[in-house]
Formats: structure tokens, C-alpha cells, sequence
């Protein structure tokens, strides 16, 4: 809890470049749940390894889950939908819930609004 | 919806669609057997009403009872509370889910969380359950409340098709299933989930009456199968729900030829001698202060002497209280409690509702198992209910005591002022046999009058009794019938006592008569005597004469021979001696 105060401060005044830097160092950690190899799930999984590759770079750590392969972990993690797109790192915890075809308010939840909007 | 307009049970038959028993004491009699087999049944209702109560009992009753294990999915509740929650109706879901009986699967999605992002579908929650119910062998699940889905998860159009996916796929799975929802404002469900599973819906409700709350169901529809159409109370007691049909499965129970004596012989000479039939209701009316609760009691302690168990409700008095009073009339009741063979049950009216009522005295019958049941009275009883619901639970309990062959005596308090018969126009054609007891008001006094006002299957005497209360009971009189009415109290014994002085007064005359007819018998019987003493001499004076002329006679002769002898007649005397054996022939 010490932590946070002293890098908002430190990011001010470093502005846009700090950014990617930040992002290294506390790699974003997805969990995509996927049931089975449908062109849903397949959309799903195209679409959060782009993110990952052109908005997130090096600071992504995904997993897929098929969870016809682990039912045990659909229950764990709380799935009812597919696919459901898990953000458990940085916190809140957010779910994503469908094939991610609209990824705008994916980018709000990944903190990449100001980002996002140039590159549109 | 309502498929069937009567609301009469149906009775089972081969060519029903096969049913999955929930064990819900009663529901399954509605249903005629449980619910479809292999099918989803809504249960829907409003906040309240009990729907996760039956769904988890329909879980726990298959487990336990049916040997079918069950998954239940909850959407609302954690395990932990839904666990703490049937715990007080004594399901051990914890037990049952340590045992591979119950999977328990808490469903959570936090509306906060989830952002849509597209198309999607349910498959988590299929894969989830499909896994909970393998993982056992479920042949039952539960979905309790399904429609927190809506509030959380986005694009409605997605998730109603996704619903009647899921539903498709519990029948194909094979799994009876129950799925819960709230009440909508003017259709079933809020969220109009009635238009998927449309095999079985089963409508709760709980509503407030005259300050009393009670839980209604409703089999709304049963696709395929006859089911009862109407409103049953039911209740959520100690052991999970139990739903009272109001009509009992049919008309149809055992009846004994036996009779039991009530206690009191003249009223049992007045029953055709015998007394009132076993596994009869009877019926005891009666203005306040007629003697209704002695009668009672009388009654009760017969049985108990006879060896019965004898189950007392009591609603105005407590245990001790109607002990005390009856001993003062020389009913001894204590000892029959001790020896187990009386129980008292009392309670106020007011305390609960008629249905818990109902229940806690179904639950005390069928603990104690009685051959006589006593309810004092049954009028104070009743209006804690509307009419209606009165009447239909006297109709049940009497269902249910009949059913078991239990003789029932209910005591009614009638108003002064009403006529009996009116008042109790609700309840006497339910009873086999009625007897009212009356006050009759006159000469400055009240006396007490008992007469069978009906008695099916017995003749009865139609003959209106007076009865008497002292400190050895009851005693049945004759009421002096006469020209001016019937006759009691002072009136009849002044009555009586007029008819013995006009007894005393003919017997009184009979007896101077005989006395008279004796007197003159005798002096005749006098002078018989003496007439025959007359008579006796009179042959004695007879014979002393004949005997005094023949002694005469002989001397005569005698002396003619002697002077004939002595005068020498000689020509005579060849003559005498033919006619001398004549003579002594006489004198003999």
C-alpha cells in the first residue's frame, strides 16, 4: 500500500514514454475462458493475442482455458458465459463477457482509452 | 392454464407419464406421484414464499429417501448460507454433499465485474453443471433462481436463447429438474421463464389474512398428467414443507362396526344402546355453560378406562384447569395421564394460524397415535380463519382421523340467541353424529337438556333427556314430557312428586277395599262355621233318637216275652223264637 503514491508521482512528470516501461515491469495477467474450438472461441483467442501484441507488448501474460478440457476451473473462476475474458492483474478484477468483437470497452478496462483512441 | 376444473385428486394409473416422488408430505398426492420424470418443473412465486425451501427439499428428499443424487446450483445464495438454512428444517446439506449425494454449486456473477464485449453463450454454465451432475451420478438438479442470469449478464436476446438451450439440454441429459423464479407482475415468472419449461409449473404464494399468514401452492399446469387444480395450504414446519390437501384422496375410508360407549349409559341406551361407531365424528353442541367439556371428558375417560389413548385438544383451558374441574364432578383424569393412555394439548387459538394449527395437531396425532381425539372446542378454533378455510380444515382433520379410524369428538359453542342447527350449517354434515345440549330456562331456574340430534347408521332415540350434574357425574334423566311441554328441573320433580301422591292416594283405596272385602269374607267364613257346627249336631241328635227308639223297642219286646212267660201263652211262643234274631239285628 506504501507503493502506489510514490509512482503516480514519478509518472507525472515522465509522461508518455514512462508508459510502455510501467507496463513492462507488471505484466498484465489474462485468463481467457474458451469452451471448445468454436469460431466464437477462436475469435476470442485471435483478438486478446492481438491485444496483447500491439497494445500490451511483452507485458502480457495470457492463459487459455478450454474448460471442456477443465470443468473444475470454469467452476473455480466463477464462468457462466463464454467467452469470458478474466483481468486478474492489475486489479479490479473485470470480466469481459463475448467474442470481443467490440473492444472498446476492453480497452477502458485495460487503461488504454487515451491510447486506444489515436490508433482508431 | 388450468387444465382440469375439478379438484379432485387423480388417482394413479400405468399409463401415466413416469414420475419423480419429491417425498413433500402432500405434494406428491397432488401431483399424483411427484414430478415429471426426466423434465424441468418451475416453481415460481413471490420473496418468501418458499421456493428455494421446496427445491432444496425436493434435493434432499431424492438423496435421502429416493436414493437420487442431486445438484443444486444456487444463483442467489452461498453454500454456506443456503447449508445454514435447511439446517433448521433438519436437512444436512454439508452431510449430504460429504456423502457424493448433494453437489452444491454457487453460481456468482458480479454485475460490476462483467463489460460485454459480443456475442457469447452459456456454455460455462452447461459445462459446470454437466460436470456437477457426472461427478455424482445427479438424477435431480436444482436451479434456484435462474434469473438473477438476466440482472447480470448482457443482451437478453443471447441469454433467452441460451435459456431454452439449457433446458433442452437438462431433458436430453435425463435429469428432473427444478428451476425456481420470482413472481412476475402479470405473468408467472418475471422474466417470462414459464415459456420454456412448460411441462410442470407450480405456483407458490403466501398471503396475508386477517392478520394471519398462510402459504398457498398451485399445480398450474402438469403437462400430461391429471393433477390437483386447486389451492393447498401448505406450511413450513420443522420438518420441511408439508402441503394439506384440502379434499382428502377420496371418500373412501375403512368404517368399523364397533361401537364404544360414551360414558354415560343412559346417553349410550339413547344411541341405540350401544353408543357412537368407532372412527365416527361427532359433534357436541351447546350454549356456553351446557355441560359440553363434562360430556367431553366423560367421554374421554371411557376410552382411557377402556385401555385407548385418548388425545385431548383443549383451546380454552389448560391441562391442569380441565383435570381440576372434572375431578370436582368425580372424573378422575390425573391417574389416566400418568398411565399414558390420556394426553392434553392445549393452546390458544390466537397463537398461530389455522394452518399451524393443523399441522402441529397432525404431527401430535400421528406421534401419539390415538383411538379417540378430543377437540374442546372446536368453534374458537375456527375463528381464528375465515369461514371457508374453518370449514375445509374441520374437513381435513375428520379426513384424517377417519382415515385412521379414529373417533373424533368435536365440542361447538353455539351464541345464545342463534339457532343451533343455523350456526353450525358449516360442520354438521361433516359429522356422523350430532348431540346438542340446551339450556331450558323456567321457574326461576336452568336446567340442562340433551337429546341426538342425528346418529347415522344407528337408531336413535328421538326423545329429549335432562341431564343431571353432581359430584358423581353425569346422570341421564327422563324429562317429564306432559300437555304444557317438556318438563325439568324443580318443575318435573314437583310434576313427579304430584304423580307419586296420586299413586299413594289409589294404593291407599285399593288397600281399605281389601280390607273391607277381607272383613266380610271372614264373618262369612264365621257363620259357615258355625252352620256347619249346627249341622254336626244336629246328625248327632238324629242318630241319638233312632238309637233311643230302638233300645226302646227291644225292652218292649222283651217284656211282652217275659209276661208272656209268665202268663204261660204257650201258642205264641212257637212263634217267637223266628222273630227274636229281627230283633237284636235292630238293637245292634
Amino acid at each position: 500500500m506504501k507503493l502506489p503514491p510514490p509512482k503516480v508521482a514519478r509518472r507525472a512528470p515522465r509522461s508518455k514514454p514512462t508508459g510502455p516501461a510501467g507496463r513492462s515491469t507488471e505484466p498484465h495477467r489474462l485468463r481467457l475462458f474458451v469452451a471448445g474450438a468454436t469460431t466464437r472461441s477462436l475469435q476470442a483467442i485471435l483478438r486478446v493475442r492481438q491485444l496483447c501484441a500491439t497494445e500490451l507488448p511483452g507485458g502480457c501474460d495470457l492463459e487459455v482455458v478450454d474448460i471442456y478440457q477443465q470443468p473444475a476451473l470454469a467452476r473455480e473462476n466463477q464462468i457462466v458465459a463464454t467467452p469470458t475474458l478474466v483481468i486478474a492483474f492489475p486489479p479490479p478484477l473485470r470480466r469481459f463477457v463475448g467474442n470481443l468483437t467490440n473492444l472498446t470497452g476492453l480497452f477502458t478496462g485495460l487503461d488504454l482509452v487515451k491510447k486506444a483512441k489515436p490508433t482508431h | 392454464m388450468i387444465t382440469k376444473s375439478n379438484g379432485h385428486l387423480p388417482e394413479k394409473s400405468a399409463t401415466q407419464l413416469p414420475k419423480c416422488p419429491t417425498g413433500i408430505q402432500g405434494l406428491d398426492e397432488i401431483t399424483g406421484g411427484g414430478l415429471p420424470r426426466g423434465r424441468p418443473t418451475l416453481v415460481c412465486g413471490g420473496a418468501g414464499c418458499g421456493k428455494t425451501l421446496l427445491a432444496a427439499e425436493f434435493l434432499v428428499r431424492g438423496a435421502v429417501q429416493f436414493d437420487e443424487p442431486g445438484v443444486l446450483m444456487a444463483f442467489e445464495e452461498t453454500v454456506k448460507e443456503l447449508t445454514a438454512n435447511v439446517a433448521s428444517l433438519g436437512f444436512d446439506l454439508g452431510g449430504l454433499a460429504r456423502r457424493k449425494m448433494i453437489v452444491i454449486d454457487y453460481v456468482h456473477v458480479e454485475r460490476s465485474e462483467v463489460q460485454a464485449s459480443g456475442d457469447y453463450d452459456l456454455e460455462g454454465l452447461f459445462v459446470r453443471l454437466g460436470y456437477a451432475i457426472d461427478s455424482i451420478g445427479a438424477k435431480r438438479v436444482v436451479l434456484d433462481t435462474l434469473e438473477v442470469l438476466f440482472a447480470s449478464l448482457p443482451n437478453e436476446a443471447i441469454l433467452r436463447s441460451e435459456l431454452r438451450r439449457l433446458f433442452r439440454w437438462l431433458k436430453d441429459k435425463g435429469v428432473t429438474a427444478v428451476i425456481t423464479a420470482e413472481r412476475g407482475r402479470e405473468s408467472l415468472t418475471r422474466h417470462g421463464l414459464e415459456e420454456y419449461v412448460s411441462d410442470c409449473v407450480i405456483l407458490l404464494d403466501h398471503r396475508v389474512n386477517d392478520q394471519i399468514a398462510t402459504r398457498h401452492l398451485r399445480v398450474v399446469k402438469y403437462r400430461g398428467a391429471m393433477h390437483g387444480t386447486n389451492e393447498f395450504p401448505f406450511l413450513i414446519g420443522e420438518e420441511g414443507i408439508s402441503v394439506l390437501p384440502i379434499t382428502s384422496l377420496s371418500l373412501n375410508h375403512k368404517v368399523s362396526d364397533e361401537r364404544i360407549a360414551t360414558g354415560i349409559p343412559r346417553l349410550d341406551a339413547m344411541l341405540g344402546g350401544k353408543g357412537f361407531f368407532r372412527g365416527s365424528s361427532i359433534l357436541l353442541t351447546g350454549t356456553s355453560g351446557t355441560g359440553k367439556t363434562i360430556v367431553a371428558a366423560n367421554f374421554a375417560q371411557a376410552a382411557a378406562r377402556r385401555g385407548e389413548r385418548v388425545l385431548y385438544f383443549s383451546f380454552e383451558e389448560s391441562p391442569d384447569q380441565i383435570i381440576r374441574n372434572m375431578h370436582s364432578i368425580g372424573l378422575r383424569l390425573a391417574p389416566l395421564v400418568k398411565r399414558g393412555l390420556l394426553r392434553f394439548h392445549s393452546a390458544r387459538p390466537s397463537l398461530y394460524g389455522l394452518e399451524m394449527h393443523l399441522a402441529t395437531m397432525f404431527r401430535e396425532i400421528n406421534t401419539f397415535k390415538p383411538h379417540v381425539v378430543i377437540i374442546d372446542p372446536i368453534t374458537s378454533l375456527m375463528d381464528s380463519g375465515t369461514d371457508s378455510e374453518g370449514k375445509g380444515m374441520v374437513t381435513r382433520l375428520i379426513d384424517h382421523l377417519k382415515g385412521g379410524q379414529v373417533t373424533s369428538l368435536f365440542t361447538s359453542l353455539t351464541q345464545g340467541g342463534h339457532a343451533p342447527q343455523q350456526s353450525e350449517s358449516a360442520m354438521s354434515s361433516l359429522m356422523d353424529a350430532w348431540v346438542l345440549l340446551q339450556d331450558f330456562e323456567g321457574n326461576g331456574e336452568r336446567n340442562r337438556v340433551l337429546y341426538v340430534l342425528k346418529a347415522r347408521g344407528m337408531a336413535h332415540s328421538n326423545q329429549i333427556r335432562e341431564f343431571l350434574i353432581s359430584d358423581r357425574g353425569i346422570d341421564v334423566v327422563d324429562a317429564y314430557i306432559g300437555v304444557s311441554g317438556v318438563l325439568t328441573g324443580s318443575a318435573r320433580v314437583a310434576q313427579g312428586a304430584l304423580e307419586k301422591a296420586a299413586v299413594l292416594a289409589g294404593q291407599q283405596e285399593a288397600a281399605q277395599l281389601q280390607r273391607e272385602v277381607e272383613r266380610k269374607r271372614g264373618a262369612l267364613d264365621r257363620k259357615i262355621n258355625s252352620l256347619r257346627a249346627d249341622h254336626k249336631m244336629e246328625a248327632m241328635e238324629l242318630r241319638r233318637i233312632a238309637e233311643q227308639v230302638g233300645t226302646s223297642t227291644l225292652m218292649l219286646t222283651t217284656e211282652r216275652t217275659a209276661s208272656g212267660i209268665l202268663r204261660q201263652a204257650d201258642a205264641k211262643s212257637v212263634v217267637h223264637p223266628r222273630a227274636r234274631p229281627r230283633m237284636e239285628k235292630e238293637n245292634k
